[in-house]
């Protein structure tokens, strides 16, 4: 339990950012928070596939837009015209579907976001296992290959299927109400608790991910120093912490899309783009690869001034910079890179931290 | 572990205090969400410069009322998402009068509900039909509809006597809409769509699928509805093939790059456009003429590039915000209720006649027939 | 299917192939003398386009393109001198990592230089609409130009590799660097040779298709994916199996159209890649012996 305790201030810092907002009457900052926390969600997921697994991929994004999309498409389109299909009336007594009005103010016979949010998550898990079992027996560059293959495949379907929008994506996602009283949506009304319902769902996942490094596999890998020859000889199952690894992140990639879109009210085929999941992969680099807290910083800091708009026409430039800058000076991020020089000269008790992997090996 | 979290906060502290709003009481305030870069930045960028152009020039004369408008531009590079911050930033923080764009009619659907529920006019510089109706209070837009276009290439096509069409569009969101009107406003007139394809924005080479569609003996005639340069492509392969079938393309062919890009092939296209391609052409009296001229003369003299109707967009809602300001002040109700007054107001576009229930104000003689002679735009007129 | 839609969509198959096939080969080059796949290879076929486009303000057409060449072959010099020579030991991921950035990069600089509108070469012989006849096909001369190109750079690529002793000692740099070293030749200067080769060879590319597919600030991005998939397909590091992979994915894409939609091509060829990939992990003419040797 003690090594939990780190969570402490991190909430409490969650809580101060909240208050120093409503006292400065600046809650509007919240609205990138929050945005920003779903992205950190994939991040932190992306984090340990890469840092700790070892597995690159640039394809994260089709991930996100699996769990966006679906959500999105299943709580928008009508299923009056087959209402009388027995699978939808079916859903229907089992109290999956739910009624509405669509622009036009006609009747409208969708499914419930808790069901859309189910049908989403499985069918991610789906896809990241049929994905998973042969694409992280692949190394190098055909694993970047691949992984970029499945973003650009997501990216061509959802670009492709007037199903899911084409170029308009899908707008008009009602909230999602979690529990009554808790509702995901992108109202003023609803902005403080939608805030900490994204920083709950991000703490919970980091709190998940850390009891999976912790693991007897994830401290044998450590342990020998990522070899996975070595790990393989000793009788370690790395496969299958490897399949592990990536199936869990690809479920948080896909509920930050699911709760991101209920949050936006809609998504659109740019969250599936190769330019997003390069990104990401761009916040993990810079956050340190196998350095969960790394990636949460700057996965917050550079979605929110990505979100703010701070970087102006040359978003994309000043992350294609940073990806370089990071990886030519600073290969194990740019809290790696400052830390370590602080650490040396801190005293022993403080220096007792395990040593991040370096990208290198 | 703190001195990172400490790092953390100092971080978004810092960022806090960089983007703090600034507070300028007495301008008027105007946002615009466009798409400056990323794949619709054919669009976005000129209508960037058109809107910044604008606002000098209304500053240089002393303002709307003696207040000098503020314009706050903000890049979505296309992005829905992007927009949605934008959005509720300028609504919020910027506390802006009215915004101008979004250039794409998916970030306009993702932003609408937004703009409804803030009570903020938006003025859109996006083509679909969708946006404006259902009707939202709230919501404009400034290019013509898709609908009168498929209608002005219906009754050409008509008087040509092509019956069966095969209908290529690409994958922006002009090309969707273009196509959803097309497929249903069809019948209406009599025309058949019997081939249809959707081509990538990023097409560089089309000619397998005209092989294909040339290969079905039953087309007459083909629309290319398109935004994107590989419309070109579509014109330039038709033809390489050897294929002298009538083509008709939309007002998104309205940029005399694409003509260039299509050399020889672009001969003889037939599409419905704004008048801003034939300002000079257009009789002396003509309630556009003035403005048109001035607008090219404008744009081409400070950006060194040929105006196109895209810029226009920018151009009509700008003009339409600077009117509604100067009528009803600085107040977003009055802003609104003297938009939908606006009445008989030439801009690029066409002639614009806003209602409580009509807030695109474009009707069919927006458009002109056009077509493209020795590399040049020139009034078709029907054989 | 007619043999005059038959050659048609061959035609057009073998143009796309060639297209990719020649990006394909010049991620070879690189990923033989140094184990890098370079991400900004299609950045490289862009700027081929774009400065012979720039350049025929100034000169007659061969000097713009030559001009064009050599000015990218400086890039592609500089880019290794710059980002890559005095890495130590880089591993993969590193270095994809900083490819890919110097592909956002040189992107995001063409779009701040040349904007973001098309431009395009005129066509080498006639014009948009000139074309002669095979079978009943219709063919631009433009594509005999990207055909021939293609086809005598690699020609010209397998006679340097096999006849001159700096395309040798780039083999040898390829085969097994440390040994190179040891017989002293100067591991060093064949990588940035290959940088500069392969820059090269983008750019040639680049302006010889400009007329057929357009130049835009962004057309790398998708020629990269595109040579890049056909490079694995081939098998990492093999400059023929390139040219059969590239005119193999070239001529299903230009097929698969009489069969599927459009809108949904890219999808269906990738996941056909996807799936070969996972049946041999190698590449289809790649050996899953020499993949072993390989450290990726």
């Amino acid at each position: 339990m003690g090594k939990n305790l780190v969570f402490l201030p991190i909430v409490a810092v969650v809580i101060a950012i909240q208050l120093l907002t409503a006292w400065t009457g600046t809650i509007y900052y919240l609205t990138q928070l929050t945005m920003s926390a779903y992205y950190s969600l994939l991040i932190v997921g992306l984090c340990v596939v890469m840092g700790y697994a070892g597995q690159i991929s640039i394809g994260h994004a089709g991930f996100f837009a699996i769990g966006g999309y679906l959500s999105a498409a299943l709580t928008t389109r009508n299923l009056i015209p087959h209402a009388d299909f027995l699978l939808v009336r079916l859903l229907n007594s089992l109290g999956c579907l739910q009624a509405g009005q669509d622009v036009y103010g006609d009747p409208l016979l969708v499914f419930t976001p808790w069901v859309a949010c189910i049908i989403a998550i499985l069918t991610t898990l789906i896809v990241a296992f049929i994905l998973g079992v042969p694409v992280l027996k692949l190394k190098g560059h055909y694993l970047a290959m691949a992984t970029l293959g499945f973003g650009i495949i997501i990216y061509r379907i959802v670009l492709a299927s007037a199903y899911f929008g084409e170029a308009d994506g899908i707008s008009g996602v009602p909230g999602f109400m979690l529990v009554p009283g808790l509702l995901v949506s992108g109202d003023k009304a609803w902005r403080v608790p939608n805030y900490y319902i994204a920083w709950s769902v991000l703490l919970l996942a980091i709190l998940l991910l850390r009891q999976l490094i912790d693991s007897r596999v994830g401290r044998a890998l450590r342990a020998i120093h990522g070899s996975p020859e070595a790990a393989e000889a000793m009788g370690v199952d790395i496969a299958t912490y490897k399949l592990k690894t990536f199936m869990l992140s690809a479920v948080f990639s896909a509920l930050a899309g699911v709760l991101l879109t209920h949050y936006n009210g809609g998504i659109g085929p740019s969250e599936a783009s190769v330019m997003k999941s390069v990104r990401y992969v761009a916040i993990v680099a810079v956050g340190g690869m196998a350095n969960l807290w790394g990636a949460l910083a700057m996965g917050m800091l550079l979605n929110f001034l990505s979100l703010r708009g701070l970087f102006g026409s040359y978003d994309d430039a000043v992350f294609g910079l940073i990806l370089i800058t990071i990886m030519l000076f600073a290969p194990n991020g740019i809290l790696g890179l400052q830390l370590g020089r602080i650490w040396q000269g801190l005293p022993y008790f403080l220096r007792k931290k395990p040593v991040t992997k370096g990208v290198n090996d | 572990m703190k001195k990172m979290l400490g790092k953390t906060v100092c971080a978004f502290v810092a960022a806090c205090l960089l983007s703090a709003p600034s507070v300028w009481a007495e301008n008027i305030k105007v946002g615009a969400l466009l798409a400056v870069t990323g794949p619709a930045s054919f669009l976005g960028g000129p209508e960037a410069r058109t809107l910044e152009m604008m606002v000098e020039q209304v500053n240089a004369k002393g303002g709307i009322n003696g207040q000098k408008v503020e314009l706050l531009v903000k890049d979505t590079a296309g992005n829905p998402e992007k927009a949605i911050s934008f959005a509720k930033q300028l609504l919020e923080e910027d506390k802006v009068l009215a915004v101008l764009g979004p250039s794409s009619s998916g970030e306009t659907m993702s932003i609408k509900k937004i703009f409804e529920d803030a009570k903020t006019p938006l003025i859109s510089c996006a083509a679909a039909e969708v946006i404006v109706n259902p009707l939202a209070s709230w919501v404009f837009k400034t290019p013509q509809n898709d609908s009168l276009a498929a209608i002005k290439i219906f009754m050409e096509m008509n008087k040509q006597g092509i019956s069966k069409v095969a209908v290529l569009v690409d994958n922006s969101g002009f090309g969707k809409a273009g196509k959803e009107q097309l497929e249903k406003i069809a019948p209406e007139y009599k025309i058949e769509v019997v081939e249809a394809e959707v081509y990538d924005t990023k097409a560089t080479d089309l000619s397998a699928v005209i092989a294909k569609i040339k290969a079905n003996p039953a087309v007459q005639g083909v629309i290319n509805w398109s935004i994107v340069p590989a419309q070109s492509i579509v014109v330039k392969n038709i033809r390489q093939a050897g294929w002298q079938v009538p083509i008709f393309q939309s007002h998104g062919f309205g940029n005399i790059k694409y003509v260039e890009a299509a050399g020889a092939a672009a001969e003889g296209v037939i599409f419905p456009a704004g008048r801003l391609l034939m300002a000079d052409l257009l009789p002396d009296g003509h309630p556009q003429k003035a403005l048109l001229m001035q607008y090219v003369k404008d744009y081409e003299g400070k950006y060194k590039e040929t105006a196109s109707t895209f810029g226009g967009h920018g151009y009509d809602a700008f003009m339409i915000f600077e009117k509604a300001v100067a009528i009803g002040g600085n107040d977003k109700e009055k802003v609104r209720t003297s938009i939908e007054g606006l009445k008989n107001l030439p801009g690029t576009g066409g002639v614009y006649n806003f209602s409580a229930t009509d807030h695109n104000g474009l009707a069919l003689d927006a458009f002109e027939m056009m077509t493209v002679k020795d590399g040049k735009f020139v009034p078709y007129t029907s054989k | 299917m007619t043999t005059e839609l038959f050659i048609q969509y061959l035609v057009a198959g073998v143009t796309y192939g060639s297209i990719y096939a020649i990006v394909a080969i010049g991620f070879n080059i690189i990923y033989n003398t140094t184990g890098i796949i370079n991400f900004a290879q299609g950045e490289f076929v862009m700027l081929g386009g774009m400065l012979s486009i720039t350049f025929l303000h100034y000169l007659p057409l061969p000097l713009a393109i030559t001009l064009a060449v050599l000015v990218t072959m400086g890039i592609g010099a500089a880019i290794e001198m710059l980002f890559i020579r005095w890495l130590k030991d880089p591993g993969v991921l590193r270095m994809i990592i900083i490819t890919i950035g110097l592909s956002i990069l040189i992107r995001e600089a063409a779009l701040h230089v040349w904007g973001s509108n098309v431009r395009a070469l005129p066509y080498f012989f006639g014009n948009e609409i000139s074309t002669f006849a095979i079978f009943g096909a219709r063919v631009s001369p433009q594509v005999l130009w990207v055909i021939g190109t293609c086809g005598l750079m690699v020609v010209a690529l397998n006679i340097f590799f096999q006849a001159t002793s700096i395309g040798r000692e780039m083999r040898a740099c390829a085969a097994n660097r440390v040994a190179a070293l040891l017989c002293g030749i100067d591991t060093r200067n064949m990588v940035t040779l290959s940088f500069v080769l392969s820059a090269g060879i983008g750019a040639l590319a680049g302006a010889v298709m400009s007329p057929i597919t357009y130049t835009q600030y962004d057309n790398g991005t998708g020629l990269a994916i595109k040579g890049f998939t056909v490079a694995i397909l081939g098998g990492l590091g093999n400059s023929l199996g390139a040219v059969a992979a590239g005119l193999l994915l070239g001529i299903i894409e230009a097929f698969s159209v009489s069969v599927v939609p459009l809108a949904f091509q890219d999808a269906i060829a990738i996941s056909i890649l996807l799936i070969i990939l996972f049946v041999r992990p190698y590449g289809l003419f790649g050996s899953s012996a020499m993949a072993g040797l390989k450290e990726f």
